[in-house]
Parts: structure tokens; C-alpha cells; sequence
């Protein structure tokens, strides 16, 4: 599998989302400059992590306009398979690949905890490596993964089963509790309608290795391979 | 030409900055407010001096990058 990790100025997990592709592929993923205008013949694009452009204006807003992000955008018409974490989910959102928007955090304040994660569709092609209703632990770390859409765009996301992971305790009870962002429905992860491109505010790609605190994020990986 | 864009959160968006600043003038000492929003205002100076051109160029802008239109509002002011 060929993969891709497109670098902004100010991404900062660029390393984690490379370790965490060759530990499931055994092949290292190109590293594209967001300047560039084209990209590599690859199977798979991931937007890592980080502060795009310092976070200005709205998180990831100027990520989604630079020139690597055009091509990006076609090459998910094309049907290959993007993967957005944290500020790549944002990018994602804002670029228009997946609907809604991450605001601040109700707290307004930076959480960087482990959390549970609820897998309520174990049939993508970013999950088929979990069991449907799994709970898998994996570190957060952001200050605008509140997610927001219209009441109208969550019942289609849910109906579509569009929703892929969500905030929940060790027993997969989703309520406000568990909800440590304020996202809408406890929204964590969603994929798009046609299924390739996926964005989640939480980290798998920290959640490799046992001795590492836990390796419930392999099955991420493991599934995309599975996949393509 | 200048024009000031004012950028609004959408009615029903939650606004947890805005709650943040309510909180703080109400421990403050003020009283009878309620309902604070917190927006942005950026400042743009243009060659263009058709008005018309300019709202149009700007409301382009404002689609594009200055507002997210899932969760924000905009209002463009010429100032001549």
C-alpha cells in the first residue's frame, strides 16, 4: 500500500501518523509539502495533527485552501481513501470533504486525557478491524474538537450510519458526562456518504504500541490495510 | 476603498467564549445582560472604487475563507 502524509507548516504529528503506517503496512508514507500541487499515486492520504498555519482565522481554514488541498480534494472524488486526525479533521470539515465544523471546546479549555471511544460503524474501510459497539481507549489532545452541524446534517449522518466513533465511558454509555468537548451527539469521528474519507478528533496513531500505554488504535490502521 | 467585515456566530450555535465573557461582566458587577456572542471583525482596504464591485469581490471572500457559513454570519460595511 502507497500512503501519503501531507505536512502544513505548523503540523506537529506528522512523525506518529508515518510510525503508525509503516508498523501496519511496513511501508513508509511519503511526506508532501502543503505548497505542492500534486501528489504521488498513492492508496491512501493522511492529514496529520498539529496547528496549520498557527490556528489563524479558524482552525484549519487556511490548510483547507492551500495548493496540496486541491489536489487532495480530487483525488477524494476519486475515491481514495483519506484519513483527517485532529487539526486534519478540521482541515477536512473545512475544505468541505465532510460536513459540520469543530469549535472551541465547551470547556474552553485544551483537553489532553485518554478517552473512550464508542465504534458505531465497524463496516468502513477505516474500521472493519473493530466489533461494532466496541469501546477503545485513545488519547485526545485539542482545544476545537466541539463538533457542530445542523440538526438536520446529524440525523443524516446518524441514518447513514455516518458516525463512526463516539465519546463514551468504559461501558459505552454516551451522555454529556462522557462527552468531555461538548461535540453534538458525542460525535467523535465521522466518514463521508461515500465512504473514503474519514475525519476524528482523537489519536490513534498514539495508540500503537502496549508499551506506549495501549494499542487500541492499531485496528485503525490494520483495517485501512485490510481495505486497499 | 476600506470595508470592515463583521463575522457572527449563527443564532443557535453555542457560543461557550460569549457565555465565558457573560460570566466575567456578571462577576464583574454588571447586571441586566444577557445573551453575549463573541464575533470577529477583519478590516480589508481594496483598489477596486465601483462600491458594488467591491461588495461582490468581498462577499466572494467571505464565502470562500473569511466566514465559515456552517456555523458563522457576515456582514460587510463599506466605509468609502
Amino acid at each position: 500500500m502507497k500512503s501519503a502524509v501531507i505536512l502544513f507548516p505548523g503540523t506537529n504529528r506528522e512523525n506518529d501518523a508515518i510510525k503508525a503506517i509503516e508498523q501496519a503496512s511496513g511501508k513508509r508514507p511519503e511526506i508532501i509539502w502543503h505548497g505542492d500541487n500534486d501528489l504521488p499515486d498513492v492508496d491512501l492520504i493522511v492529514i496529520p495533527g498539529g496547528f496549520s498555519y498557527g490556528d489563524y482565522l479558524r482552525c484549519g481554514s487556511m490548510a483547507a485552501k492551500s495548493p496540496i488541498m486541491r489536489a487532495v480534494i480530487t483525488r477524494a472524488n476519486n475515491g481514495v481513501a483519506i484519513l483527517g486526525i485532529c487539526n486534519g479533521f478540521q482541515i477536512l470539515t473545512e475544505s468541505g470533504l465532510l460536513p459540520g465544523a469543530l469549535m472551541r471546546n465547551s470547556s474552553l479549555k485544551f483537553i489532553c486525557k485518554r478517552t473512550n471511544l464508542l465504534v458505531e460503524n465497524a463496516d468502513t474501510s477505516f474500521t472493519n478491524q473493530y466489533k461494532l459497539n466496541e469501546i477503545i481507549n485513545v488519547a485526545v489532545a485539542h482545544h476545537d474538537g466541539n463538533y457542530f452541524a445542523d440538526d438536520e446534517t446529524l440525523n443524516r449522518l446518524e441514518g447513514e450510519g455516518q458516525v463512526v466513533f463516539r465519546y463514551s465511558d468504559i461501558d459505552g454509555n454516551v451522555n454529556d458526562e462522557t462527552c468531555l468537548n461538548g461535540s453534538q451527539r458525542n460525535i467523535a469521528g465521522i466518514i463521508n456518504d461515500k465512504g473514503n474519507v474519514m475525519g476524528m478528533m482523537p489519536h490513534p496513531e498514539n495508540a500503537i504500541n502496549n508499551l506506549y500505554g495501549g494499542s487500541d488504535g492499531c485496528g485503525l490502521f490494520n483495517s485501512i490495510m485490510e481495505a486497499i | 476603498m476600506k470595508a470592515k467585515v463583521n463575522i457572527t456566530l449563527k443564532n443557535g450555535v453555542l457560543d461557550p467564549q460569549g457565555k465565558a465573557i457573560e460570566h466575567a461582566l456578571l462577576s464583574l458587577g454588571f447586571t441586566g445582560i444577557d445573551n453575549v456572542r463573541q464575533g470577529k471583525v477583519i478590516e480589508i482596504e481594496l483598489d477596486e472604487d465601483n462600491a458594488e464591485k467591491a461588495q461582490a469581490d468581498i462577499k466572494n471572500m467571505c464565502e470562500k475563507l473569511l466566514a465559515n457559513t456552517v456555523i458563522e454570519n457576515y456582514d460587510i460595511e463599506l466605509l468609502g
